[in-house]
């Protein structure tokens, strides 16, 4: 008799399963678009690349060794990326770790443009004009940033704008603890 | 003003729906005649006050009343009206009003046209029908009013998405919801019997033919889905397994399964239980899909505006209507088991692995749909479950299930012999593998991979076999009933729909060419020439057009105009293909980007076969659609002797 | 979900829906069949991470057409299939893989389509084998409808 319920039953478990995801979604815990990334822990991908005021000029990662820095993608082409822009800015004022801006795929005289009138929180600023060194840390949206520790492993994440709320809950912490 | 008009309306729709519940459930229980009748008068009202929120909106629509908030998001001062009018169910909240309009029709007709059904039985039908108009009415009052208003009032709207701006797309919507809110009445029928405890042969009689229309539409909602997709998304695709695709398959799936498990009930009152539960699998397979689609918990190309909130209302209303159904079905099932025997080989077996095989398939591509989203919820990871998972997966219930049909349609009930029919079914299958390969090699130069012959002897065996038995009766002149004919047809078309798939699956061609004016390309023996190019103008789009024409040996086949369009208001660019279409194959143009220097990208495809994908699914339909109209439906009073015969 | 993650998410849904024109490769395609036919059947299977419900083959997304430049010069080096899988992979995690790796994780998925079948075969096997049991009265005319 009771074999008759297993469907009813089995019902009951998926509706619980979709119950779950729904209220993980709505707490912001889950995010079905959202791609973890695979770098978290791993050694950050280096790169050599033009900067933005003067394509001559090269800027190479490894440089950046041995101290936490951060790595911000970005494009004038990108409204959240203007939207982030102020909280960037007071941050990497604040922050005490440098902020690397790589703009994507971008029209670098915009770039200068945009970043002399907005302010610049970048203590360099590279062009990755054909998206190799994006696709090497993963990037699939932009803005992205980074928060590379010391010893160059990746040791955070955040997809989409930053504001002082994300930097307080996900990335002060771990700069404080010495990266 | 006339906006709240529309809220009213629907909120004494709501009223008149809880009526209609209260007093057809009640009623039964009861018996009191008066209170019945009072459900049935119920489902005019709330179809007359629904239509009028429906009216009202499409007026909105054309009157281009911006104040409406749903109107300012999906219109546009110069969007055509035929667009203006298919706009009110582009998005959730006005298709959320389709689906009620829908299901409303639908509680209508089956008031109307159910003369011979007992008074309790229909009282129980209408009373199911009216709790599930109950809660989609609540869910759109409450979570989705499509009379929000939005003040202050935008001169102009944001348009329609450019991609629903076409014919097929703009019916693809009601054919489909169409079908989905119809596995309801095949719910609610089957609630009734749960709730009287009765089940006899006369109920799958009444069940069969609701059902065989909501299923019709359900099919020629999917086809033309497909068919849209293929030739206006500019790919050439015609199948994604994206989840709201799988999300209209699956009731399908239940829905077809319903059906051959009705004729068995019908014909010796076995399968009841089965029969039950696929009745309410099919209507729970149709809302999880509108759960699916509109909550957010699955990444699709189709998901409405997704909000949480909302999905947890649908999850409610899911769990509601499928777990108490279900249990419903757990008490009454043990009670409704029946007696009856039947051998091995008969066509009840044939028909019971039918449908286990089509209930496996759609279980197969639930768990593919959720399974993502059973990883993401636990931690698990991230990963992604496509094509080349439910294109390999898929076959393994349906290749099998080809053969079977194509002989299990020739098994009599009880005791089926194959002693005279054995050897030409065998001839059949035999010559249709030969067949496969004689058009695999001649008309296609090689044998693809083994699963195209297979495919197309599989195919072609399926169209004979189906064939077989009507043509022979036409030549003898011999009378057939029109379900006979209907069930031949369908088959018949699930055979086109096999080969369509084989051929083009297994000798498509691709291309991606630069090219500039006067530049050739061949693919298939068919060459393309791209002539010319110039502007041309829509009523809201501007377009590049460009000018290709095909030669064969020499010989003209088609000039195609490909355009790729910029429209006025959202500016990203859509590609129009253009495509000319011969009895076996399609050719196919797309306009890309201007490379500079006169160049442009342009997509070539070369499609075989692919037509008869959605002409079988219109043969499908069509069989549904004369089965209905057999004879034995008309007289619904006439009792149902003892064997099963008619009266 | 917070406004902003929503408000990028509704962006690029928004984007991707709008940007319907199909992905056409500038590109020569490669002249060697074989690879040509690898390049088709690869990103065929990649998901594009922008436009998450189509093929990189087919979106038209910057970054589908930056994937697909890196797995056809991939292929033109020399590199196998699973390396340039695994390229993706480690970047973009298996997400970006459309035909799910058979792990540990995945097994059951993967294993469902046989399970499934033989479950219901199963019991299928079974209501027939009680069936043939009882009594079948044979005095039914042919009659299929």
């Amino acid at each position: 008799m009771w074999r008759y319920f297993t469907p009813a039953a089995a019902f009951l478990v998926l509706g619980g399963l979709f119950a779950y995801a729904l209220v993980r979604i709505q707490n912001g815990t889950m995010d079905p678009r959202e791609i973890k990334s695979p770098l978290i822990g791993k050694p950050a991908p280096t790169f050599v690349l033009p900067t933005v005021t003067d394509k001559q000029v090269a800027f190479d990662s490894t440089s950046l060794r041995g101290k936490p820095y951060i790595i911000n993608v970005w494009g004038t082409w990108c409204p959240s990326c203007r939207e982030e822009h102020p909280a960037l800015l007071a941050l990497s004022r604040r922050a005490g770790v440098p902020f690397i801006g790589i703009d994507w795929k971008d029209d670098s005289a915009l770039a200068q443009q945009y970043l002399g009138q907005l302010g610049n929180p970048y203590t360099e600023t590279v062009a990755d004009d054909d998206g190799r060194v994006a696709i090497d840390f993963g990037v699939y949206g932009a803005p992205e940033t980074f928060l590379i520790g010391a010893d160059g492993r990746v040791l955070v994440k955040h997809a989409g704008a930053m504001t002082e709320a994300v930097w307080a809950e996900k990335f002060a912490p771990l700069i404080k603890g010495g990266g | 003003m006339i906006p709240e008009i529309g809220t009213l309306a629907l909120l004494i729709a709501l009223l008149l729906t809880a009526l209609q519940a209260f007093f057809g459930l009640a009623g039964a229980y009861r018996n009191d005649a008066v209170w019945m009748r009072t459900s049935s008068i119920a489902t005019t009202g709330v179809f007359a006050f629904v239509l009028l929120a429906f009216l009202i909106l499409v007026r909105a629509f054309i009157e281009h009343d911006y104040s409406v908030e749903y109107v300012a998001h999906n219109s546009n001062n110069e969007l055509p009206l035929m667009y203006r009018i298919a706009a009110v169910w582009g998005a959730h909240e006005g298709s959320l009003l389709l689906w009620v309009l829908i299901l409303a029709t639908w509680s209508l007709l089956v008031a109307r046209l159910s003369g011979g059904l007992p008074d309790a039985f229909r009282a129980r039908v209408l009373g199911t029908l009216g709790l599930v108009g109950l809660g989609f009415l609540a869910f759109t009052m409450f979570t989705s009013s499509p009379f929000t208003r939005l003040l202050p009032s935008p001169s102009d709207g944001a348009d329609l998405n450019p991609i629903l701006q076409d014919p097929a797309l703009a019916a693809h919507p009601p054919m489909l919801y169409m079908g989905y809110v119809g596995t309801s009445v095949a719910f609610a029928f089957a609630v009734a019997a749960m709730l009287s405890g009765r089940m006899d042969a006369s109920w799958s009689r009444w069940t069969r033919p609701w059902t065989v229309a909501a299923w019709m539409r359900l099919t020629l909602g999917i086809t033309l889905g497909s068919w849209w997709a293929y030739y206006e998304l500019g790919w050439g695709g015609w199948w994604f397994w994206d989840p709201v695709e799988n999300a209209s398959f699956m009731p399908w799936l239940a829905s077809t399964a319903l059906i051959h498990s009705l004729a068995v009930t019908e014909k010796r009152g076995l399968f009841r239980n089965w029969t039950l539960l696929l009745a309410i699998f099919a209507f729970s397979l149709s809302l999880l899909g509108t759960f699916l689609v509109r909550s957010g918990v699955l990444v699709s190309v189709h998901s409405f505006a997704a909000d949480p909130s909302r999905g947890l209302f649908v999850l409610a209303l899911l769990l509601f209507f499928i777990v108490g159904s279900l249990s419903l079905y757990a008490i009454r099932a043990p009670s409704l088991q029946a007696d009856g025997g039947f051998a091995p080989v008969s066509r009840e077996s044939f028909l019971l692995l039918n449908n286990a095989l089509l209930v496996a398939a759609a279980g197969l591509i639930l768990l593919g749909t959720l399974w993502p989203l059973i990883m993401d919820s636990f931690n698990l990871g991230k990963i992604s479950v496509g094509p080349p998972y439910f294109n390999t997966v898929f076959l393994v219930p349906t290749l099998p299930l080809v053969a079977l049909v194509a002989v299990g349609m020739h098994a009599t009930w009880k005791r089926a012999s194959y002693a005279s029919k054995g050897r030409v079914l065998t001839y059949m299958a035999l010559g249709g593998l030969a067949l496969g390969a004689l058009i695999a090699f001649v008309c296609y130069g090689s044998y693809g991979v083994p699963l195209t012959i297979i495919g197309f002897g599989g195919g072609f065996f399926l169209m004979a076999s189906a064939a077989w038995e009507p043509v022979l009766r036409l030549i003898r002149r011999q009378a057939q009933t029109r379900a006979a004919v209907g069930m031949a047809v369908a088959h018949f078309g699930i055979g086109m729909f096999v080969i369509g798939v084989s051929g083009v699956a297994s000798y498509k061609i691709e291309k991606d060419v630069s090219m500039g004016p006067g530049d050739t390309a061949t693919i298939a023996g068919y060459t393309f020439r791209f002539d010319s190019t110039n502007d041309a103008r829509g009523p809201n789009y501007q377009a590049r057009e460009a000018h290709v024409s095909i030669t064969s040996d020499g010989k003209p086949v088609a000039d195609l105009t490909t355009q790729k369009r910029q429209f006025k208001v959202q500016s990203m660019p859509m590609t129009h293909a253009g495509i000319t279409v011969a009895w076996n194959r399609d050719l196919f143009v797309a306009l890309g980007d201007e490379l500079g220097a006169g160049k442009w990208s342009l997509r070539l495809q070369y499609k075989p076969l692919v037509r008869y994908i959605w002409l079988g699914g219109v043969f499908m339909a069509l069989g549904g659609l004369i089965a209905i109209l057999d004879r034995r439906y008309r007289r619904s009073a006439v009792p149902v002797s003892a064997t099963g015969e008619e009266g | 979900m917070t406004p902003r993650t929503i408000a990028r998410a509704l962006a690029l849904a928004l984007l991707c829906v709008t940007l319907q024109a199909p992905a056409i490769d500038t590109q020569a395609a490669f002249t060697d069949l074989t690879l040509q036919t690898r390049y088709e059947h690869l990103t065929n299977e990649l998901r594009c991470l922008v436009c998450q419900n189509q093929t990189i083959a087919d979106s038209n997304a910057s970054l589908a057409g930056d994937l697909r430049r890196e797995v056809r010069e991939m292929i033109a080096r020399g590199d196998s299939d699973e390396q340039i899988k695994t390229f993706l992979t480690a970047r973009y995690g298996d997400f970006v893989l459309y035909d799910p790796p058979l792990t540990a994780r995945t097994f059951l998925l993967w294993a469902a389509p046989v399970l499934l079948v033989l479950l219901t075969v199963g019991i299928v096997a079974r209501t027939v084998l009680r069936r043939s049991r009882e009594p079948i009265e044979d005095e039914e005319p042919e009659d299929k409808a």
